[in-house]
């Protein structure tokens, strides 16, 4: 038996989540140095996701597309919360300052009272150290408060970057023919090589064929960015293909090839847009 | 935000949403809890784009994965165990139009229909429902290797129907 073939069974179970214990930590050591098992991995979880895609039920709730959008705009407009957060701590460092001279104050005329005087400034000292302990640990938690907000404001100022980024490059194409309007939208993030491609309207293909996008360079060939085959109503999506990276698009156009793909076409150019 | 910067989510949404809705419900049985996870599979993509390879395989295989894996731990009331950067999804036939996904859906129901019971009783018991080799032994008094074996065989009888 093979080392391959003695983490075969392991492998599948582990590519459910279900392997656990010892058995688990001695295939992850085999996986971090063996590529032919993380290959298999790879596929035994698309074996799992066609189970999954066996699936069928219900559609979800209307509600739940709104839910979803409202969580999205809220999560953009957490960037004021950090500031208001910020503002909380700044307001819990200045009280906790104003705390110390008013300590000075107070300690400034005990002197002359005695030692009934000196036993209230203890009351009076043992109080204020409660008070200035209290404002220490609301301004660790206004810090703690204001930490996790920042790490969820850096969170969502890169999911907006790949999309809002003023160097975003946004691209529509369109058929020369309507109707009915084939479209596809590109949204190229040129800095992250970050490429989200939806296409709609596009029409049906012979077997065997498949539409493939090409970005367009400024200098120099186009390049493949990905095949894609509508559905029955037209609709297509092209995410993340492999690019090179810092490739800056003058835009992006689609043929018609065979299903597989080529690196260069020599079919002629069924859509094509530039940067809006 | 521009009210047009999200469209791309929600086009993902309306292409995608009835496989992570039909997944969750499928592993959770419940539709206020599989609602639950359906957001945060898509919030998941919103926060981290980039963590989907296109090169490694179709995205409707991958929310599928993803949408299993967190299910199964709602289901289970743990953490998430593994990061959705780590999980890599290779599926030979292309999924990306709905019409691809429901001729692979009757393919693989297919199979399942022709699979021995046992089989694939351990196979959606690990799959559906998250349950480890050693508790499906447990359950159906099996030896531990018999259900690896089955578990294994079912997964590789999936890939050799869309070899063919």
């Amino acid at each position: 038996m093979t080392e391959h073939e003695q983490f075969a069974e392991d492998l599948a179970l582990y590519a459910l989540n279900a392997l656990q214990g010892d058995d688990r930590a001695v295939l992850e050591k085999h996986l971090a140095t063996c590529s032919a098992c993380r290959l298999e991995l790879e596929q035994l979880r698309g074996d799992g996701a066609l189970l999954a895609l066996s699936t069928v039920g219900p559609k979800p709730p209307l509600r739940a597309r709104q839910r979803l959008l409202d969580a999205v705009a809220k999560e953009v407009a957490a960037a004021p919360t950090l500031r208001q957060a910020e503002g909380r701590l700044s307001r819990a460092e200045n009280a906790r300052e104003m705390g110390h001279p008013s300590v000075i104050v107070r300690r400034s005329w005990w002197g002359g009272l005695g030692w009934a005087a000196t036993a209230a400034v203890i009351v009076l000292a043992a109080s204020l150290w409660k008070e200035n302990s209290a404002l220490k640990r609301d301004i660790a938690t206004w810090r703690s408060v204001a930490s996790q907000e920042h790490l969820e404001l850096e969170n969502v100022q890169k999911v907006a970057r790949a999309i809002t980024d003023p160097e975003v490059e946004r691209f529509t194409v369109v058929a020369m023919k309507t109707p009915p309007q084939p479209q596809g939208k590109a949204f190229y993030l040129r800095n992250r090589s970050s490429l989200v491609f939806v296409a709609n309207n596009m029409p049906s293909l012979p077997p065997q064929k498949a539409y493939e996008l090409w970005l367009i360079p400024m200098q120099g060939v186009p390049i493949a960015a990905g095949v894609f085959k509508p559905d029955a109503h037209g609709s297509a999506t092209v995410v993340n293909p492999p690019l090179p990276a810092g490739i800056e698009a003058k835009g992006f156009a689609i043929t018609v090839e065979n299903e597989a793909g080529v690196e260069h076409s020599t079919q002629p150019v069924m859509m094509i847009g530039t940067g809006e | 935000m521009k009210s047009g910067d999200q469209s791309a989510l929600a086009e993902l949404y309306d292409r995608y949403s009835s496989v992570v809705y039909a997944v969750a419900l499928r592993v959770l049985g419940d539709t206020g809890a599989a609602e639950d996870v359906l957001q945060e599979v898509f919030l998941q993509l919103w926060r981290n784009p980039g963590t989907f390879d296109s090169a490694r395989g179709s995205l409707g295989a991958w929310l599928a994965v993803i949408t299993r894996n967190r299910a199964i731990d709602a289901l289970r009331r743990r953490k998430p165990e593994t990061d959705i950067e780590d999980v890599i999804v290779s599926v030979s036939p292309d999924l990306a139009a709905n019409a691809d996904r429901s001729r692979a859906a009757e393919k693989v129901r297919g199979v399942l229909g022709t699979m021995p019971a046992l089989q694939r009783s351990a196979l959606e018991m690990a799959y559906f429902e998250g349950m480890s080799h050693s508790e499906i032994a447990s359950k159906t008094g099996e030896p531990l290797g018999t259900i690896k074996t089955r578990i294994r065989s079912g997964l590789i009888a999936l890939r050799k129907a869309f070899e063919k």
